[in-house]
């Protein structure tokens, strides 16, 4: 390690030719490091006067100079919000007459239409994606406690006015007035005793014919026909007015497992969709009730 | 004067437990705990080492007549917290591809918690203990004047160490002021301003120390470095404690005005952090160690003051298409436009300086490093004002592709830079002969470049994916994929994205036990770079 350097006096005393290079070095020096005086390459000096003049150009033509209370807008009168609105219209007049359409026909009336229909579901199928594909997956397959939007077991009913009527006012929505309400009781709470709902489980479990207790189910029959037909029917094949889900198939909205069955007997979950009429535009909403509808469960 | 900091330390201390004791939330319990902590352990080794007399045992110092101890502290600390920093970082990239990987209930393992410590860790500490250590070292040999303000330099070092063990621990606790890179919450901000202040005192007293005539160009980098962070630093943390007991703030700006705050400094913290500070360590290291002159002295002062004065401009355009009115939107792209010659004007000074030490590009792996440091630099000096342009940006918002950039630079340009920097530090600050082994060197070349290379380019094509895919419309007017599923489609490029991540960070763990080798002064007998085997 070199001690403190001695002072450098500098200037032009110090300068020297580089060897390699044959340019002059400007007679600094520090802790050995000399500095060529190499010009400036002409190609980058003559780039940057280059951005500099396109910039300049650019703020004229484009808003860039604040005022008090305002700024240029530039002499093309581009704007970032006038950008969208024009995208927004163009995007407007090409589905225009479709768009038109649907807004005034009637559900059926556009599901009669091949290529109304078809733009429909393509529309529907979008919106679906954005809005929708969170809770009920992508293909619309559904997932634990969402119910599966693809079979033919529809909890609030399935033809297309009451698939639109669901997407509209939503399911137990709080703060919409038309929205889906039933709710199941909570039987662990004083109406039946666990022995009870275990044996109600099982007789559950037997409507659709899956593995079961045989006796606990034999004591379940009485218990279901007491507490569970008025709503789920005296078979089990459930209620769309009150949305009471069919049990005697294999489609299961949380889990077809006992212990699943005895939980939500004892102290149900109740499933929440949000209402969208007040967020999707009616045409939308149309687009999305016959998307889902074709998925192949409509009725 | 040990017992009056003993004192001093005790009544920190004291404080401290207070403010712990009385916290209203328990991040800040936690930390006000760990100053308490700190504070009594300081006291306690300095009582350990008073003697008698009353006077504390001189610590031994270097003959040079340079003060290197700091230096070779900062060294240490770079290399730790690289590999800590690249660590979390493949973590993260994991978790992004594997989902699974963020456990329930171990919210501190959490993405959202490690993305700020990855990002804090590798610019902050890597980076930021990378700069301190090379500007100690380069302006006390430029100057020739050893490091102002005594021990003050040992402040700067230990008082950063803080900041950033307060900055992580508080993100994993869950702490954030949601403004990127600026994470840390008030009290943290308070210490780092001191701390910054004395590096600045310590800083720009060692160059009016200086018995040089002029000033070298590396100090006009750092020096702007310093001056323009804290500069950002203390306007984008402006905030309004909710209690001086808990760690809550709220910022003095609000709306579109807090956005452009937070993205003057975001910007900026790249262009004066991760450019100018960088850009300092090139015109010291690569001079050096290629032993050659500096190219350009006239292009070092027109792109020095050209680059500085138009880098504090171009933040907006991180907010193209906001609630940003469109003219700041315009200024902060034609800024960013014109930036590209003065960016330029660094690499150009970095690779023309080797004009007649081209051949060591074949024997000396650390050279490649530097070199291929400042390629990097000019390939994200050029991507980055292409970014800013709004047609482009309009694709590439929001998308990796602006991560891919952000690593192009940090990764190829302020890491190969920096490990270059350590390399050439390690030998000279230990007082060894050379390196434990030049070959590992060559070996961390080839692994981190091939890293930054499967790294860039998975994110290049991911992220101009993305962009393509959330504008893809179908025939009809419809957009064709939800969010979902383009996030799913960037299933293999995050993959290779952490594979990338994991051959980089493989790379830096053989640079720490080279170094840790190289300190205990050990040699590896091997064939030199470049030379022919001998015959056996």
């Amino acid at each position: 390690m070199a001690d403190i350097k001695q002072p450098h006096t500098g200037g032009p005393q110090g300068v020297e030719r580089d060897e390699p290079t044959g340019q002059i070095t400007t007679g600094h020096e520090w802790d050995g490091i000399k500095e060529l005086d190499t010009p400036m390459p002409r190609w980058w000096l003559w780039t940057f006067y280059g951005t500099i003049v396109w910039a300049l150009g650019y703020v004229i033509l484009y808003p860039a100079w604040p005022l008090v209370h305002d700024a240029t807008r530039g002499v093309l009168g581009w704007s970032s919000r006038g950008q969208v609105q024009e995208a927004l219209v163009e995007a407007a007049q090409a589905q225009g007459g479709f768009r038109d359409r649907i807004a005034s026909l009637s559900l059926e009336d556009i599901r009669q239409d091949p290529e109304l229909l078809r733009f429909a579901q393509a529309g529907g199928r979008s919106a679906f994606q954005v809005n929708c594909s969170q809770c009920h997956g992508s293909g619309a397959a559904g997932s634990v406690g969402y119910p599966n939007l693809n079979d033919d077991e529809w909890l609030w009913g399935g033809t297309l006015e009451e698939i639109h009527a669901t997407i509209v006012n939503g399911a137990r929505f709080v703060g919409n007035d038309d929205t889906h309400v039933s709710e199941m009781p909570a039987f662990g709470d004083g109406v039946l005793d666990r022995a009870q709902i275990e044996q109600v489980a099982n007789y559950v479990l037997s409507l659709s014919g899956s593995p079961h207790d045989a006796a606990k189910a034999e004591a379940g029959a009485p218990l279901f026909a007491d507490n569970c037909a008025a709503c789920h029917g005296d078979a089990g094949q459930g209620d769309a007015s009150v949305g009471a889900p069919a049990l005697n198939d294999q489609i299961w909205l949380y889990s077809g497992k006992l212990d699943a069955i005895v939980a939500q007997i004892q102290r149900p979950r109740h499933g929440v969709m949000p209402a969208w009429g007040h967020r999707l535009d009616p045409t939308t909403i149309k687009e999305l009730a016959l998307y889902v509808h074709g998925l192949g469960g409509g009725k | 004067m040990a017992m009056a900091q003993v004192g001093g330390l005790g009544f920190v201390a004291l404080l401290a437990l207070l403010a712990s004791a009385n916290a209203a939330d328990a991040p800040f319990a936690f930390h006000m705990a760990l100053i308490a902590v700190i504070a009594l352990g300081w006291a306690v080794w300095i009582l350990r080492n008073m003697d008698v007399s009353g006077r504390t045992i001189p610590l031994r110092e270097a003959e040079t007549g340079y003060m290197d101890g700091v230096v070779r502290a900062g060294v240490i600390a770079t290399v730790f917290w690289g590999v800590v920093g690249f660590l979390v970082g493949v973590v993260i990239a994991l978790q992004l591809g594997y989902p699974e990987l963020n456990v329930d209930g171990l919210s501190f393992t959490n993405f959202s918690r490690l993305r700020p410590l990855h990002t804090s860790a590798v610019i902050f500490a890597f980076g930021g203990n990378a700069l301190i250590a090379t500007s100690f070292y380069v302006v006390q040999r430029t100057s020739g004047a050893r490091l102002a303000l005594g021990k003050a330099g040992w402040f700067v070092f230990w008082g950063y160490q803080l900041f950033i063990v307060l900055a992580a621990t508080g993100y994993l606790m869950g702490q954030t002021q949601s403004r990127e890179y600026a994470e840390p919450e008030w009290y943290v901000d308070l210490w780092l301003t001191i701390v910054w202040v004395v590096y600045l005192a310590v800083f720009l007293g060692t160059i009016l120390k200086r018995k040089e005539p002029h000033i070298y160009v590396a100090n006009w980098f750092y020096l702007a470095f310093i001056v323009t962070i804290a500069m950002l630093h203390v306007v984008n943390n402006l905030a309004i404690p909710v209690s001086f007991l808990g760690s809550k703030s709220y910022s003095a700006f609000s709306g579109a005005q807090d956005a452009l705050i937070q993205w003057w400094y975001g910007h900026n913290a790249v262009g004066f952090f991760l450019t100018a500070g960088f850009l300092g360590m090139m015109y010291y290291f690569i001079p050096k160690q290629a032993e050659r002159p500096v190219y350009s002295y006239r292009l070092s002062i027109v792109h020095f003051w050209s680059l500085i004065f138009l880098y504090i401009w171009a933040g907006p355009h991180h907010l193209h298409y906001t609630a940003l009115p469109d003219w700041a939107q315009t200024l902060g792209m034609v800024f960013s436009i014109m930036l590209w010659m003065p960016s330029w004007g660094g690499m150009i000074n970095g690779l023309m300086t080797l004009s007649g030490a081209w051949d060591k590009l074949r024997t000396d792996p650390i050279i490649r490093m530097m070199v291929i440091a400042v390629a990097f630099y000019g390939m994200s000096t050029f991507e980055g004002p292409m970014m800013s342009v709004k047609a482009v940006n309009s694709l590439s918002h929001y998308t990796d592709w602006t991560i891919g950039h952000v690593h192009s630079g940090a990764l190829g340009w302020v890491g190969m830079i920096s490990f270059g920097a350590v390399y050439y530090l390690t030998p000279r600050l230990w007082n060894r002969e050379r390196l434990y082994s030049l070959r590992l060197v060559n070996w961390h070349f080839w692994l981190a470049t091939i890293g930054i290379v499967l790294y860039a380019s998975a994110m290049w094509v991911a992220g101009i994916m993305q962009g393509l895919m959330w504008r893809e419309y179908d025939e009809l007017g419809f957009l064709v994929y939800s969010f979902i599923e383009t996030v799913a489609a960037m299933h293999p490029y995050f993959v290779i994205r952490a594979l990338g991540g994991i051959l980089y960070l493989t790379g830096a763990l053989l640079m720490a036990f080279n170094v840790w080798k190289t300190i205990r002064g050990d040699l590896r007998q091997e064939v030199p770079m470049g030379a022919v085997q001998p015959a056996e």
